[in-house]
């Protein structure tokens, strides 16, 4: 909704995010806080460089990847829409959300969403497949530098040969889904927000 | 009788031994004693060995022999069965003791010394060493509650409503008091890993049900331990004070935790010895079993949870010491460990069956029907009481058919007996041993044979059989990252968080201390990999299948190809190398395997389950030989390219 002065969250903003998002109150002002303390510039919105001031961030193998996964395409900035958004997807799946209202579109803390969420950092240049480059690129961040190039890409040749069904030598989003249906992601991917 | 049988002359000086001139001088001066028997038969000698391998043979026969008679193995677990078989030894014991004049009968009895420091190590380090260790600590919360505070309800509430019972004008009990009453409560009250795992061991139940019951009996050790002495020397003393009730607690505390720290402190030095035993590879394995057992026997001495120390041994020493150790050694150590754990198993059960018949019995009525009764309402009120506030915890909430599974899987077992047994000789004590088999009967028998039934009835998820793949492996490393990001975004020190960084610790001083050589800086999707590798060479040999041709190729690239520049380390080792080839050779010769599907009590899965006929294998056999002459050439070549290549950097 626009940079602005105050710090302070409107009821109404709250009430938007919490149908958007689905967090309760209590959380959505936890997280505020917790944006406006990463907030350095106090202007209401994120940049790349607050994001990487988080110590443990730096030395995530994947932290690039997902700080950029908060900002939309071509911006640098990000308000705190966005960012309950993005934090959105890890909310864990609670059965009685079901019965209360039928959503019309899927919610995005939904297995599915989840999946698209880490299947998008994986696929970086939105063609909806993982080439081999791509998976390289991630298993290189993973293991460091010490491994050989022949060895992670005999890796990576039969990781593209045990989830490739349709032949193109790349993994799709339906092949992504298959090959983790027996991990439990609800439980994976979610993140206990505190009440 | 102290003759000896190596010697065939009588003795005629007492029981010292003779030397040999001694001999022919006693032959000299005693030729009119009777002639040196040829064959003698001197039984006391052997006694004890004898009997314990008897028994032994008859357990292990009594396995192999349930597994003869198909329908009766498929309804009735074993666990049952082997009550069974030893109800009938303990009858034929008995019948044949009375017949004798024997007074002091010689039935063994489930002594609790042979039980708790031989019986139950194996089966308790078996379990441990294999424990699915991400299922335990995600699940670490849950179970802690069901195990300390679910069997601190079960013992009170027991022991409350028995002591209630023991008022009953009706029931002549009124010489039980308010702490035996506990006591009892105390030792019926805890859920016991053995009978936990004889039973879903054999329902292959799903992994996050298996953890909940099965670290529940493994961890309220500890509060059976507290509870046990303290209500023991409560019963002595005779009053309690708030002092003595703090007290417990910090002993809780103290029992536990220690116990925890013993088995740490023994699985580290493990490690660190496994890493020096690259020359002798044969006493491999028994370093693994021997810092086990001193952990268990070290808490043992200080009356901590000797259970928790083994576990915490186990768990400690597994991945440094798998880093370690040849291939071979770790077959030994999977093989043997599941050989004890079984055969201790099915003794224990024998056991059981003829303690029941040897012991004296006091039965009476209203205790052993109110026991059995207690047991089951406060097991089901303990569940559900605790899902509910658990749940509001958890992320995957556990559902009405997760608590019934729990609940109806909380087994008794042989440690309440031996508990029972170990108690000052009263009048108490024989029904209260009384009441404790019936209960264990009873959790064994009519549980243990319904809950195959009710879990295919209630469509319960199954074990999944198969392995993780790599792409598996992989992208949950990915999500754990991905995971620790997000919650550092948040400013939320969670699971991942933590995770991380015990993982980042363990990675800079950890490995690099306790695992030798290169692998101490492999990672671990590296080390996943090469394990996968080497699983599917095995699985190469064994099946012939044509389709896993690709990853031969693959692992010819492991090679290092060219070293002029310097390269930090090389991508597959020597060592590893040699291993492959040893280990596809080996095979070859190897006779035909038949492998089946997996079982706690087997070793490999084998999703290729193929009859072989001898022709079919024959062809198999000369094919296998020609492909294994053709990856070593391979192999060869590369190898010579590369210590080319690499003289060629020298120069």
């Amino acid at each position: 909704m626009g940079s602005r002065a105050s710090t302070l969250l409107r009821e109404e903003e709250i009430e938007e995010i919490k149908k958007e998002t689905g967090f309760s109150h209590s959380q959505i002002t936890r997280l505020y806080s917790r944006f406006t303390s990463l907030d350095k510039g106090e202007n209401g919105t994120l940049s790349r460089e607050d994001f990487q001031r988080i110590p443990e961030l730096a030395i995530n193998p994947l932290g690039d990847r997902i700080i950029n996964a908060f900002f939309p395409e071509g911006e640098d900035q990000v308000n705190f829409r966005g960012f309950m958004r993005t934090l959105a997807h890890f909310r864990p799946i609670e059965d009685n959300e079901k019965n209360k209202n039928p959503p019309t579109s899927e919610p995005l803390n939904s297995r599915t969403n989840k999946l698209l969420f880490a299947f998008r950092l994986y696929d970086l240049d939105r063609d909806d497949k993982i080439s081999r480059d791509e998976l390289l690129q991630v298993l290189r961040m993973m293991v460091g530098v010490n491994i050989s190039d022949e060895q992670l890409g005999s890796i990576a040749d039969r990781t593209i040969q045990e989830a490739d069904t349709n032949g193109d030598n790349s993994i799709s989003f339906s092949e992504f889904i298959k090959v983790l249906e027996k991990v439990d992601v609800e439980q994976k991917m979610s993140i206990r927000f505190l009440h | 009788c102290e003759t000896n049988i190596l010697y065939f002359f009588p003795m005629t000086r007492g029981n010292r031994t003779l030397t040999p001139e001694e001999e022919e001088d006693s032959q000299q001066h005693h030729n009119n004693t009777k002639a040196f028997p040829v064959l003698s038969f001197n039984f006391e000698h052997v006694r004890k060995p004898f009997e314990i391998s008897l028994w032994i043979l008859l357990a292990l026969l009594m396995k192999l022999g349930f597994h003869l008679i198909p329908r009766v193995s498929h309804i009735v677990p074993e666990s049952c069965l082997l009550i069974v078989v030893g109800l009938l030894v303990g009858g034929v014991i008995k019948a044949l003791d009375s017949d004798a004049s024997d007074t002091n009968s010689s039935v063994p009895v489930l002594n609790t010394k042979l039980f708790f420091l031989y019986l139950l190590p194996p089966i308790i380090l078996d379990a441990g060493y294999f424990l699915p260790i991400r299922h335990f600590t995600e699940n670490l919360g849950t179970i802690l509650m069901f195990a300390v505070v679910g069997t601190l309800w079960n013992a009170f509430f027991i022991g409350g409503m028995m002591y209630g019972v023991c008022q009953i004008e009706a029931a002549q009990l009124g010489d039980v008091d308010l702490l035996s009453c506990l006591l009892f409560g105390s030792i019926i009250s805890a859920v016991d890993p053995v009978a936990v795992l004889a039973v879903f061991e054999e329902i292959h139940i799903n992994e996050l049900l298996y953890i909940l019951v099965f670290g529940e009996s493994l961890l309220n050790d500890a509060v059976t331990v507290v509870l046990y002495h303290l209500f023991e020397e409560f019963s002595h003393a005779g009053t309690v004070t708030i002092t003595d009730a703090f007290l417990g607690v910090i002993c809780f505390f103290v029992v536990s935790l220690g116990g925890v720290m013993i088995g740490l402190i023994y699985g580290i030095v493990g490690a660190f010895t496994s890493r020096f035993t690259l020359h002798s590879r044969v006493i491999e394995p028994l370093f693994v079993f021997l810092y086990s057992y001193m952990a268990y026997l070290s808490a043992e001495v200080f009356h901590l949870s000797g259970i928790m120390s083994l576990i915490a041994c186990g768990v400690a020493m597994r991945p440094y010491v798998e880093a370690n150790i040849s291939h071979k050694s770790y077959t030994t150590i999977k093989y043997f460990m599941k050989m004890w754990s079984s055969v201790s198993e099915t003794l224990i059960f024998i056991f059981l069956g003829v303690s029941t018949v040897a012991g004296p019995h006091v039965w009476n009525w209203t205790f052993v029907i109110f026991t059995v009764i207690l047991c089951l309402v406060s097991r089901v009120l303990g569940v559900v009481g605790l899902t509910f506030i658990i749940n509001k915890f958890r992320i995957v909430k556990l559902t009405k058919k997760d608590q019934f599974i729990v609940a109806y899987g909380g087994l008794r077992g042989a440690i309440a007996f031996s508990l029972g047994f170990l108690l000052t000789d009263t009048h108490m004590k024989t029904m209260f041993l009384t009441a404790i088999i019936t209960v264990i009967f009873f959790t064994v028998f009519v549980q243990g044979m319904t809950i195959r039934p009710l879990v295919e009835l209630l469509a319960v998820k199954k074990k999944k059989e198969t392995k993780r793949s790599i792409n598996e492996e992989i992208h949950t490393q990915f999500l754990d990252h991905l995971l620790t990001g997000i919650e550092d975004v948040c400013g939320h020190y969670g699971h991942h968080h933590w995770k991380d960084k015990l993982n980042r610790f363990n990675k800079t001083y950890v490995k690099k201390c306790l695992i030798s050589g290169e692998r101490s800086t492999e990672p671990q999707l590296i080390s996943f990999y090469n394990k996968m590798e080497l699983r599917q060479a095995m699985m190469l040999v064994e099946s012939g299948s044509l389709a896993v041709l690709p990853s031969l190729t693959s692992m010819q690239n492991i090679q290092p190809r060219d070293t002029v520049k310097q390269r930090v380390i090389p991508s597959i080792s020597k060592r590893r190398e040699e291993e492959i080839r040893k280990m596809l050779r080996s095979n070859l010769q190897k006779t035909r395997q038949r492998l089946r599907s997996y079982s706690r009590h087997d070793l490999m899965m084998d999703p290729f389950e193929e009859d072989l006929s001898e022709v079919k294998f024959r062809k198999q056999r000369v094919e296998m030989g020609r492909r294994v002459r053709l990856t070593e050439t391979h192999l060869n070549v590369h190898n010579s390219l590369s210590f080319k290549g690499m003289l060629h950097c020298f120069y």
